[in-house]
């Protein structure tokens, strides 16, 4: 497998980060593949512009940072119109569809999915799950890892006593998605 | 000696640079940190502070990092082993401090988790600014030691080895991290305790009135240790001192002060030289890089050589001292080195010292801030190789 | 008696020697100055507060007083200028069976120090600081000090100072300090009474003492020599134990209060660090240099 370059984009505050830590780990300790994490924050510590980058192969990985977009995930607008020009032309977006409007920001031929995560995270009883139903949907989409994978990343990431609502996070959004393939 | 179980967070991690550090530090026997809060190296003092009331130990947060770089030494000579950590502002504010560890002989692990300068600079942001400032940046001559890792996974085992060299050779040792080493996540692997191997403290088995502070061997230039509460009813100065520790400020007792911490180290460079070596034999080019900026490095390498080219990579993990021996050979037998670094070209100036214009050294400077795009270093190789 | 202070035909030699590396004398303060007599003062209170020595060390700044560390037959450390608060507190939070006993000039505590007292005090480190003030910065030559009281002349203030000083009890009092008390090298019993006691208590103890330096100090203010500051601590000292520092405010030639100012009980940082961790985290708090002899070494 060549290298897939994904980038995690939303606010302070959203989980941006542990969305893709989620992702690296799943990819790097439960599954035996390479993966790096980069993030960006600014000074603000809530509402401001937050992204990561995730790198994952099957070798050794050199240069961390994005070069050539595989995947977008964004969970606000501003990640959106920022990140999507950046996307490669057989690239994939996943967007949160009540954050994020589709505009012409969007390169043509790109696979976008869209998901109604905070809905889903608010029926689940927590709003603050929306990452957890992100990475659910980036899994059932790109099928990068085993669902195995995923769900012992979460777990192994999520504050104890909140496992059951996290796992059902994840198995929300990874269903919505493999329905949509 | 095995490391103490009780500091080592045994199995597999998704863990940045800063977090890695402090587990290695944890691993290698580190039970004392002082600290002051500053990005992008703040990580590292957080997690020992989290960490180390669970292991036994202490973290202080002083009120800066004058205090800071002083209050490690204090505990050194309490007993502990330890480290401070900061970033390239606050490694201004320390540089006394390097000169007093460097005269007294204290062990200690000094994080350099560098951004970019100068001043302010970019606070969150990556350079390899700090690589000369180290050396020189305390008054008078003085020797220490620099490693530089470029993974989480590096960060953690390298550490280790920081903590155990810095009690080998009595100096500071710094950890010259950056930016994106300290923020970038990845898998690292804790081994088991009993896999460790870390240096105990060179303490004496000599008797209090048969122990002098300071006394060593023509064969061993680093002395014994003791600390404080035991007996010995030690004196320790920054002033210029005889064996004994006391201050006596004659030409004679400098000279023979200053020729033993410069020998300590210049004698054994030989046996301080790490530089892992990817295809140098043969090469045409080979690319001299450390840090960050050899894996952003070795992915050029991988273009030239599928150009056809024939390159080495030379990456110094330890950068003081510099393996100026191993370089003045291998100029002998190369066209040219390249060498990038995240700065305005600081340890080229070490690779143009040791090769005296035997070889073209085409310096791939960047005034930090990111990283280097691969096709400038790439760029660089090319314009070598012609 | 022969020049080291031994009567030789009686077998005397002065008590407090055995605390002092002999090996070191003679000393290099000048003759009048106030620091060694406040050493004999420290001398005298370390013999007999029955701590046992080898727990005892002391930690010196640069200057003058800076190299009292260096006549004690203890663990003793000269650092750098200014920060010998700072290493005091790295060894004894390393070493918390340590006594440990800064003992350094008015420049070097409280110019390039002084943030380092304040955060000390505030945390309560488990500290006894002596700042021996001769209202001038000695070694490089009669500077102005942040103890120079208004008036007098300084190299650097040639034409007198107009610069307000510190009254480092109010000081000490204000950032916290568990003991405060304020003697002159006149006061010697008093001076070595408070030493003593202050070593026995718990806290960051701070005790003032203030010195002739008739090299510097007083030559150059027409001050006469030691023994006429001698005269003048006589003359205008008063003593008011549990005054309000406030009040203690020093000016040139003028009245000194002296006395102990303050004796509280405030728990140590170490005490609040064991207290505060072993609520917050239970069983998986590692209990640190509680019991004075195992703290935890490797």
């Amino acid at each position: 497998m060549a290298k897939t370059e994904i980038r995690i984009g939303g606010l302070g505050g959203q989980g941006v980060i542990l969305c893709a830590s989620i992702i690296g780990k799943a990819a790097s300790i439960f599954e035996g593949k390479h993966a790096t994490l980069i993030q960006a924050f600014g000074p603000e510590a809530r509402g401001s512009a937050c992204s990561a980058q995730v790198s994952v192969s099957d070798s050794v990985i050199g240069y961390p940072y994005v070069t050539s977009l595989d995947i977008l995930a964004v969970m606000s607008q501003d990640a959106f119109n920022l990140f999507a020009p950046t996307i490669k032309p057989d690239g994939i977006l996943l967007y949160e569809e009540e954050l994020v409007k589709l505009n012409d920001r969007l390169p043509s031929g790109i696979k976008a999915f869209s998901i109604p995560a905070t809905r889903f995270a608010e029926e689940l009883g927590r709003r603050l799950v929306l990452n957890i139903v992100m990475v659910g949907f980036f899994a059932g989409v790109t099928k990068l890892c085993s669902f195995e994978a995923f769900r012992n990343a979460t777990l192994d990431s999520v504050p104890k006593g909140t496992e059951d609502l996290n796992l059902k996070a994840l198995q929300k959004g990874y269903d919505y998605g493999a329905k949509l393939l | 000696m095995k490391a103490d179980s009780s500091g080592v967070l045994t199995g597999v991690h998704f863990m940045d640079g800063d977090h890695a550090a402090c587990e290695g530090a944890l691993a290698a026997g580190c039970r004392f940190v002082a600290g002051y809060p500053i990005t992008p190296s703040t990580e590292v003092v957080e997690r020992f502070a989290a960490r180390i009331p669970k292991v036994g130990g202490v973290f202080i947060q002083m009120e800066d990092e004058i205090a800071s770089s002083i209050a490690i030494q204090g505990a050194v000579w309490g007993g502990k082993k330890v480290m401070s950590v900061t970033s390239g502002p606050g490694l201004s504010l320390m540089m006394e401090h390097i000169g007093f560890a460097v005269c007294t002989e204290t062990p200690s692990v000094w994080v350099d988790v560098q951004r970019c300068g100068p001043s302010t600079g970019l606070p969150t942001q990556p350079a390899q600014h700090d690589m000369q400032q180290i050396k020189w940046g305390s008054h008078g001559d003085y020797e220490i030691i620099a490693i530089s890792p470029n993974s989480p996974q590096e960060c953690f085992d390298l550490m280790i080895k920081a903590f155990n060299l810095s009690e080998t050779y009595r100096c500071p040792v710094f950890f010259m991290m950056d930016e994106v080493v300290g923020h970038m996540t990845e898998r690292v692997e804790i081994p088991a305790a009993d896999k460790i191997e870390v240096t105990p403290r060179k303490f004496t088995t000599k008797a209090p009135g048969e122990f002098k502070m300071y006394a060593t061997t023509p064969d061993d230039l680093v002395p014994e240790m003791v600390k404080a509460g035991d007996g010995y009813r030690i004196h320790t100065t920054g002033l210029t001192h005889d064996e004994r520790g006391y201050p006596l400020m004659t030409v004679a007792v400098q000279q023979k002060m200053m020729t033993r911490l410069i020998d300590k180290i210049k004698r054994n460079a030989h046996k301080l030289v790490d530089v892992r070596m990817d295809n140098c034999e043969g090469a045409d080019i080979v690319v001299v890089s450390y840090g960050i900026t050899s894996r952003i490095a070795h992915a050029a390498i991988d273009e030239a050589r599928a150009k056809g080219l024939k390159v080495g990579h030379a990456r110094l993990i330890i950068c003081w001292p510099f393996p100026e021996a191993l370089f003045r050979e291998m100029a002998s037998k190369v066209k040219a080195f390249v060498f990038p670094e995240l700065n305005m070209g600081q340890m080229v100036r070490e690779l143009n010292r040791a090769v005296v214009g035997k070889v073209k050294v085409v310096s791939v400077p960047h005034a930090g801030g990111t990283v280097h795009e691969p096709n400038t270093i790439l760029n660089a190789i090319m314009e070598a190789a012609q | 008696m022969n020049e080291c202070g031994e009567y030789k035909d009686l077998d005397i030699q002065n008590p407090v020697l055995k605390v002092l590396r002999q090996d070191r004398i003679p000393h290099i303060w000048c003759p009048g100055c106030g620091i060694g007599t406040s050493l004999n003062c420290f001398a005298r209170a370390l013999m007999d507060c029955g701590l046992n020595l080898d727990k005892v060390a002391v930690v010196s700044g640069i200057g003058c007083t800076g190299r009292t560390a260096g006549y004690l037959n203890l663990d003793s450390f000269h650092t750098t200028h200014g920060r010998a608060i700072p290493f005091a507190t790295g060894l004894k939070l390393s070493n918390p069976e340590l006594s440990v006993v800064v003992y350094s000039g008015d420049g070097d505590l409280f110019a390039i120090g002084g943030n380092h007292f304040f955060h000390a005090a505030r945390r309560n480190m488990d500290l006894l600081v002596v700042c021996v003030n001769n209202y001038t910065y000695g070694m490089t030559g009669g500077q102005v000090a942040p103890t120079t009281p208004l008036g007098p002349t300084q190299t650097t203030m040639p034409y007198g100072n107009f610069e307000q000083s510190f009254n480092l009890p109010f000081v000490a009092d204000a950032c916290g300090a568990t003991y405060v008390a304020r003697w002159t090298a006149y006061h010697v019993r008093q001076l070595a009474k408070a030493m003593n006691e202050a070593l026995l208590k718990k806290g960051l103890r701070f005790i003032e003492v203030l010195c002739p330096c008739p090299t510097l100090y007083s030559r150059r203010n027409k001050l006469g020599d030691g023994v006429d500051q001698m005269k003048y601590y006589k003359e205008k000292s008063v003593i008011k134990n549990g005054a309000d520092t406030k009040e203690a405010v020093l000016t040139f030639q003028g009245e000194i209060i002296v006395g102990k100012f303050i004796d509280r009980e405030r728990p140590t940082w170490l005490d609040s660090m064991n207290k505060h961790l072993s609520v917050a985290l239970g069983d998986s708090f590692v209990p640190y240099g509680t019991n004075g002899g195992d703290n935890g070494q490797n």
